[in-house]
């Protein structure tokens, strides 16, 4: 796997989708939201070409080649896009050795990029992107023992296991508030210390790296892999997501944000909305989970229901985690519960799309339904934010995903139990071939 | 993650010590404190045959009713808890009892009357699986008392000596529509302690609280979390058949400490035997006075723990976290136990990888008792949309459950669980007015719990500032407001 060593080289490993039977397609007859500047559209069509989205109109000509999908009174959206996940990084969770999300010791920190870790053949995946999830940021986390620095995080489709790099590295993942304070030896201060220390140190590494080389550069706490890693972040290519609840440490990201001029992204943020304007105007973007309402810490005790209508309404662009990427299917749960409480309906669906994409610079490629952008399209049998509805096809890169999961394997077979006993146990029971 | 592992995972794995209570029961017959088992419950306890007298309870309900005026909900779209359906239904609430439900019933001319056109309603929501108080908001070790980490048996210890009624997390839950929960411990031992039913009303003491008359329920626990949390300690149980031979040596003790008051009591010569609190717990469900909530996960283990039931002659009210229900609804029916189950946790140990989302719908299908449950102070509050999301599963899966037999998982079949059945959990004339009214289809992701009723009281009401109880906790905090 090709990571990012040295210098301002990220990666964006442009998808081959197109590829692999990736066949043109006409969904008609739906209410399409594309969530792009052709808004809501009643009685439309949606065409997939060569992996992308060819056209989305009222009266769109539909190529001669394509397969007809009838979506009439269904809704079209987007692919989701989860913008804090553990998708190819852990399979069971209180299982240790399937987990890649977190490191212990500081040997290293910012350097670490989870790309290499990735597993896109994990149950996870089928199981979430039946349900609409088509890209997701693969984040690493930080953990007791190790740092307030988890590293980098990767951008990956859900439609793929041999191009699912989408770009790589795509942010930086720190930890300051209750968790950074424990990590850093017992304090915020200490915490904030350390990551103003690391950026200052990564400037001046990046500006005297020869004679850093050459020994002729005082030491950093920082290791050299570790320092360059922040080359991105210091250029503002990439943007540096840090885990705060409380509206104090927000204001503490702020400012290390104007002083280093960074692109940061406040992930958590459950007292957001008591500093939404001043988000706004730094246009700091939120990734937060809106059901959080309980003062669950001493950090949260402003969480409300209406963070997240609040945030928008101050013009924050905001994006939706579960925290739990076994579900995060429920992306649209929370939009939902978000509009219910206030959030603007297409609001609502911008965060779980087009807002995620956009916070990680991939508008140009997913989150909205726009000519040229790709494939990724979810047909829903009802409100796709209904906790009822559920899509019936999603399409990943212009591909027909198989609506199955390991999951979907197992119903079937105690279904099968259900009905009428067979002559033999269920174990017999094969999936049809596909 | 790291919240929904409150009682599953994390709580077992933090250590911090519960306060242990002294474990008394009501006296074993006769004294009408609590019933051996909800007299409509699907499942027949077992004969009373204990010789163990057990003292008043230690901690009596002081639980009142708020009051209440008679109120009638007219025009509503009525799901009764008990598999009927009202479409233009009214309801009408009388001295904290449901007086009548029907398509029209006639109310007295001072009866408060509530607009219920394009609005829903159902019974009141109850919870079978609930660490409030116990594990509450804020998540700090000092009121973290959930789990009594000291030995795999501590059934002497009673989940209502940990609860702290200034939990946040009451009101955000009867916000959504809660009225009664069963709050347990957590599920570090084989048998973690007494469980307490409590009515969702703000209170001082947990007492006030304390749903009367419901009988107590024993926590126990199959699976990883025990066999972890000893194990680590190079202590017994390390395996899952050191857990069953955990349960089984439990039994045979309480057999024996039964045998030896039962020979007692026939002679009343010298001493009687040392009162035991953890023994005289553990016979108390071997008499049929508290049922087992029993957490466990895979179709195997709740087979092997029908068995041991079987072989010590008691009864197992419902297995929680029945991730694996879907596979064995044929013995859960034979056997009268329910499943309280989550619509979609999966993956998060390896007794949770095979968690599907038709698992309620399947084990209805199947004929057990079936039901959701929260474990979770986030989950508690939408617990309709969480029976939402697991009977629009099973319809696609072709399992064509009614809206209102799936009111039911939140409603009615856990009050059976709990044995409260003859009480709470339907719309029914006599039974407690425990009642919400919703904005919209409690299906819907938008229904918001308008007003909450608890015998009758208007406990809730999201248009009235004044009947949104917050806990001292909050008091001069940054209230997010807006029903948080």
């Amino acid at each position: 796997m090709k990571v990012a060593k040295f210098g301002p080289a990220f990666l964006i490993l442009a998808a081959a989708a197109g590829r692999l039977c990736a066949g043109t397609y006409a969904i008609t007859g739906a209410t399409v939201y594309t969530l792009g500047p052709a808004g809501k559209i009643e009685d439309g069509t949606v065409v997939i070409r060569d992996g992308k989205i060819a056209a989305v109109g009222r009266s769109v000509a539909i190529p001669a080649d394509a397969i007809r999908v009838d979506a009439a009174g269904k809704i079209v959206t987007p692919g989701l896009f989860d913008p804090k996940s553990r998708f190819g990084i852990e399979e069971v969770s209180g299982v240790r050795e399937t987990r890649d999300d977190a490191v212990k010791g500081r040997e290293f920190t910012a350097a670490l990029d989870v790309a290499p870790a990735i597993n896109p053949r994990s149950v996870l995946i089928p199981v979430n992107r039946i349900a609409g999830v088509a890209t997701a940021v693969v984040a690493p986390s930080v953990t007791e023992g190790g740092t307030i620095v988890a590293g980098r995080g990767a951008v990956m489709t859900l439609g793929s296991t041999d191009h699912y790099l989408l770009k790589d590295p795509a942010a930086m993942f720190v930890a300051l508030g209750e968790a950074g304070a424990d990590l850093a030896g017992g304090s915020r201060a200490a915490a904030v210390l350390y990551l103003r220390e690391a950026l200052e140190d990564a400037r001046d590494y990046l500006a005297h790296r020869p004679a850093y080389d050459e020994a002729r550069r005082r030491r950093y706490r920082l290791d050299r892999l570790d320092l360059a890693a922040f080359e991105p972040v210091l250029k503002r290519e990439i943007p540096m997501v840090v885990a705060v609840e409380r509206a104090s440490d927000i204001e503490a990201v702020l400012a290390i944000a104007r002083d280093f001029d960074l692109s940061v992204v406040v992930d958590g943020g459950a007292e957001a909305w008591m500093v939404a304007g001043d988000l706004a105007k730094a246009h700091v973007p939120v990734i937060l989970n809106p059901l959080l309402d309980l003062p669950s810490s001493f950090e949260a005790l402003g969480a409300s229901l209406e963070n997240a209508a609040r945030l928008a309404k101050a013009g924050v662009v905001i994006a939706f985690e579960t925290g739990d990427s076994h579900n995060a299917r429920n992306l649209t749960q929370l939009a939902g519960n978000a509009a219910a409480y206030g959030l603007p309906y297409e609001e609502a669906l911008k965060a779980i799309t087009a807002n995620p994409a956009k916070i990680y610079g991939m508008a140009g490629r997913t989150g909205t339904l726009e000519p040229g952008r790709s494939g990724d399209v979810v047909i829903w049998s009802g409100d796709p934010l209904e906790v009822t509805s559920a899509p019936t096809q999603v399409f990943i890169e212009g591909r027909e995903i198989p609506m199955t999961s390991r999951q979907t394997l197992l119903r079937d077979r105690y279904l099968a139990l259900l009905r009428h006993r067979g002559a033999l146990p269920p174990e017999y029971t094969k999936p049809e071939p596909k | 993650m790291r919240r929904r592992w409150r009682g599953v995972w994390a709580a077992v794995t933090a250590g911090f010590l519960a306060g242990a209570g002294c474990a008394t029961a009501p006296a074993r017959s006769g004294n009408g404190a609590v019933p051996a088992a909800g007299g409509a419950s699907a499942e027949a306890a077992p004969a009373d045959s204990s010789a163990v007298e057990f003292p008043p309870d230690p901690f009596p309900s002081t639980y009142a009713p708020l009051p209440s005026k008679t109120t009638v909900i007219r025009h509503a779209h009525v799901y009764t808890g008990a598999g009927d359906e009202i479409a233009d239904g009214d309801v009408l609430m009388r001295d904290g009892k449901i007086a009548a439900v029907g398509p029209h019933v006639d109310a007295p001319a001072d009866a408060a009357v509530v607009d219920g056109k394009g609005k829903f309603v159902t019974p009141g929501i109850i919870d079978v699986h609930s660490h409030l108080g116990v594990y509450p908001s804020p998540q700090v070790d000092a009121l973290a008392n959930g789990n009594e980490l000291t030995n795999p048996d501590t059934a002497q210890v009673r989940a209502e000596n940990s609860v702290w009624p200034q939990d946040e997390g009451f009101n955000t839950a009867r916000a959504g529509g809660v009225t009664t929960l069963e709050i347990l411990p957590g599920s570090g031992n084989l048998i973690g302690g007494l469980s307490v039913v409590l009515k969702n009303v703000p209170s001082r003491t947990v007492q006030g609280m304390k749903f009367p008359g419901a009988p107590y329920g024993l926590k126990m626990a199959c699976g990883e979390n025990p066999k972890r949390v000893y194990g680590s300690r190079k202590q017994f149980p390390s395996t899952e058949m050191g857990n069953v031979a955990g349960y089984r040596q439990a039994w045979a003790d309480a057999q024996d400490y039964d045998a030896r008051w039962k020979a007692w009591e026939k002679e009343k010569k010298g001493a009687p035997p040392k009162r035991d609190l953890r023994l005289e717990t553990l016979a108390g469900v071997l008499a049929g006075r508290i049922r087992v909530q029993m957490h466990c996960y895979r179709c195997d283990e709740m087979a092997t723990m029908l068995e041991v039931a079987r072989e010590f002659h008691y009864h197992i009210a419902a297995f929680h976290h029945a991730v694996e229900a879907y596979k064995l609804p044929d013995l859960l029916k034979a056997s009268g136990t329910c499943a309280a189950m989550w619509a979609d946790w999966w993956g998060f140990k390896i007794e949770a990888w095979d968690g599907i989302v038709e698992n309620i719908p399947m084990v209805d299908a199947g004929g057990a008792c079936a039901m959701i449950h929260s474990d979770s102070e986030d989950g508690i509050q939408r617990l309709n949309q969480e029976v939402a999301k697991a009977w629009a599963a099973g319809r696609r899966a072709g399992l064509d459950i009614p809206e209102a037999r799936a009111v039911e998982w939140m409603t009615l079949n856990p009050a059976k669980a709990l044995g409260i059945d003859d009480r709470t959990g339907s719309l029914a004339a006599g039974k407690m007015a425990d009642v919400v009214l919703w904005s919209a289809d409690p299906f819907s992701v938008y229904a918001k719990a308008e007003k909450v009723f608890v015998d009758g009281a208007l406990v809730y009401d999201r248009d009235d500032p004044a009947r949104q109880p917050e806990s001292d906790f909050v008091l001069g905090g940054f209230s997010g407001g807006g029903g948080r």
